[in-house]
């Protein structure tokens, strides 16, 4: 059980972030404070509210490309609300944001679900369409910080216990997804129809039904997370978060969650995401221009899927692969 | 993800009839009812110069589109084109500054992209990796490297004879990559339709351990096929460099999703197996048509983007569901 636990993906992972702080501490004390700890985590609750999502709809054998665009949408419609209608309270935004980043999701889903789209083809659709959506509603105009109401730029700095309300947020995905997926019959289903979906299929679990589920999953953090980075950032514009799909793709699997579907957790999203986060916050400190931040980030993923490859290689499930090579 | 019964018919249906029913005598008739509304909304849109300008919106995109659709024939995906783009043009604007001429420059265009379809298909076929992931992390790992490279800066200064790929008529209005684009298209056809390594691209994406057990060494086919599309990047990189004669690290973004959907609203099936290069020549056409004749009204390129991204969905979706109709 023990070394069961040490061996694990998350364990590795967890160690290699340990050793990834401890190099930059021994040049630059300053960043494994407890309060910059804090900020890098803050920083990367973002990355953390997608990866999750992106896990859910990559264990049932799919991808979601376009959280990004979505993020972007959500943010963008949830600000114009706010330029409209000041007053409106932050608990119906944030509902205004979640649903519509729900909808999105299951137009996704629908696509994959009803017309047995391909995941890819559906979500780099959507991804141009949701895009080309908020300049047409915003005309390319900006939302600045000075048109957003306080309340509205309050609510992701708002801190509680010392941590902000952004943080708060991510840690309160993490719990709901872990208990969501390893306790509920929508999380069993998920690795159900990832590991053999022709045996879900038999057990009486709807492959497509529950491919939708995850894309609303997907679609509704995403939302959430619109509406948390434009008011954390304080503006909303056509391309925010543009490119962002790469690094949740890159955070799950740098996180052990196996592309082909079945296998990964809500925890390795969670340490795939902060071990990006980390090298992001650090490339400044260690003097390292931040334009090296999107090869790192390539190669993360590239060295990630390697490793996990080999990992699953010695379980010996698979006999026709070998031959495949050895041609 | 749910199998499908296939019928067998008792008789087939005639050559000519399949002609006629086919996707690419759709995708025809799509393309000229383009060109008629299109000469019809705006009086611009009937001038050979103007026509000839278009060509640029679809030839650079449709030659690595030839590769790309024999790539996913085989049940593969590349979605690193547009990063192999901006690091052939990178690397060919760093030899530049180093004093390179116009030959050596094509040297290491079609280099780099070769040395970059290599690196993808090594990682695909001999660690055993999905294509898919594979080729998400060279996009950030090429145009990262790019940006590594330039930061905010661009390369320019590239020798005067270097503007004939982008820039050069071979005849008339024919430009000189609109001849490239015919030539690339021929040689493809002829690879895809009439040699036994395109029959072995179809085997592959049908039933790639059948085509093992067959004797096609699938790995060395599939291998090719990166180094192909990555040779096609550089030709592009090439053509496009040439083009706008600067080099900037955002170089093609975004093209990679353009070529997928040139791919796939030509007929080729997605999921591997089936298409044909006349059919991606076709929506070649198509999508400039469409570009331009949106352009000539006066529409921003994000909201074309919106149309790629609804065609790209569409041409898929809705045979989907006029056979779920017609089932009922």
């Amino acid at each position: 059980m023990l070394q069961r636990l040490i061996t694990s993906r998350e364990a590795l992972l967890l160690g290699a972030i340990a050793v990834l702080l401890a190099l930059i501490s021994t040049r630059f004390p300053g960043f494994v404070t407890p309060s910059n700890l804090a900020d890098v985590f803050n920083d990367t609750s973002p990355l953390i509210l997608l990866a999750i999502g992106q896990m859910i709809v990559i264990l049932t054998k799919c991808i979601d490309l376009s959280v990004a665009a979505n993020l972007a949408l959500t943010g963008m419609v949830v600000s114009m609300l706010n330029l409209a209608f000041p007053g409106l309270p932050v608990a119906l935004i944030l509902v205004v944001a979640i649903t519509l980043g729900a909808l999105m999701g299951m137009f996704n889903g629908i696509l994959v679900w009803k017309l047995d789209i391909p995941p890819i083809v559906v979500t780099l659709g959507t991804m141009t369409i949701f895009r080309g959506i908020i300049f047409l509603i915003s005309d390319g105009k900006w939302v600045n910080s000075h048109e957003m109401s306080p309340a509205f730029k309050a609510f992701p700095r708002f801190e509680l216990l010392g941590l902000p309300m952004l943080s708060w947020t991510a840690i309160l995905a993490v719990i709901v997804f872990t208990i969501v997926m390893s306790r509920t019959t929508l999380g069993r289903a998920a690795y159900a129809v990832g590991g053999n979906p022709h045996a879900a299929t038999y057990t009486g679990i709807e492959v497509g039904r529950t491919q939708f589920w995850a894309f609303t999953i997907s679609g509704a953090l995403a939302g959430l997370t619109g509406y948390l980075w434009v008011s954390r950032y304080a503006v909303a514009y056509v391309d925010i978060a543009g490119g962002f799909e790469l690094d949740v793709v890159a955070a799950c699997v740098i996180g052990g969650i196996s592309i082909a579907g079945g296998i990964g957790s809500v925890g390795g999203a969670l340490l795939g995401a902060l071990f990006l986060g980390v090298i992001k916050n650090a490339l400044p400190v260690i003097n390292v221009s931040p334009f090296w931040q999107l090869a790192i980030s390539g190669g993360a993923i590239i060295i990630a899927v390697a490793v996990n490859a080999r990992a699953s290689r010695t379980k010996g499930r698979i006999i026709l692969k070998s031959a495949e090579h050895a041609a | 993800m749910t199998d499908t019964t296939r019928f067998i018919p008792d008789r087939l249906q005639s050559p000519l009839q399949k002609r006629l029913k086919s996707w690419e005598s759709l995708l025809l008739l799509v393309a000229i009812a383009i060109f008629v509304a299109n000469s019809f909304a705006s009086p611009y849109f009937l001038n050979a110069w103007n026509l000839s300008d278009a060509t640029f919106n679809f030839t650079e995109k449709a030659m690595i589109a030839f590769a790309m659709a024999l790539l996913i024939i085989s049940g593969e995906i590349d979605l690193s084109v547009a990063s192999i783009i901006a690091l052939a043009s990178t690397a060919m604007g760093a030899a530049v500054q180093m004093g390179a001429g116009t030959p050596v420059l094509i040297l290491v265009g079609l280099g780099t992209g070769l040395l970059c379809g290599a690196f993808n298909g090594v990682l695909v076929t001999r660690l055993g990796l999905p294509s898919i992931v594979v080729t998400i992390g060279t996009m950030s790992l090429f145009r990262g490297i790019s940006y590594i490279v330039l930061g905010d800066q661009a390369f320019r200064g590239y020798p005067a004879d270097f503007a004939f790929f982008g820039q050069g008529y071979v005849f008339w209005v024919i430009t000189f990559e609109l001849v490239l684009f015919a030539v690339i298209a021929v040689i493809y056809g002829m690879i895809l339709h009439m040699t036994n390594f395109g029959r072995a691209v179809y085997a592959i994406g049908n039933n790639p351990t059948g085509a093992l057990f067959s004797g096609i060494r699938v790995a060395r086919v599939k291998f090719i096929l990166f180094l192909l599309t990555g040779l096609m990047s550089g030709v592009a990189a090439i053509c496009l460099t040439s083009r706008l004669g600067s080099t900037r690290p955002s170089i093609a973004t975004g093209w990679e999703l353009e070529v997928v959907t040139m791919v796939v609203l030509g007929g080729v099936n997605i999921l591997g197996g089936s298409g044909t290069i006349p059919g991606v020549v076709i929506a070649a056409f198509v999508m400039g048509l469409v570009t331009f004749g949106l352009g000539l009204l006066n529409v921003p390129g994000i909201v074309m983007s919106i149309v790629i991204g609804a065609l790209l969905i569409g041409v898929i979706a809705l045979p989907r569901l006029w056979k779920m109709w017609r089932a009922q």
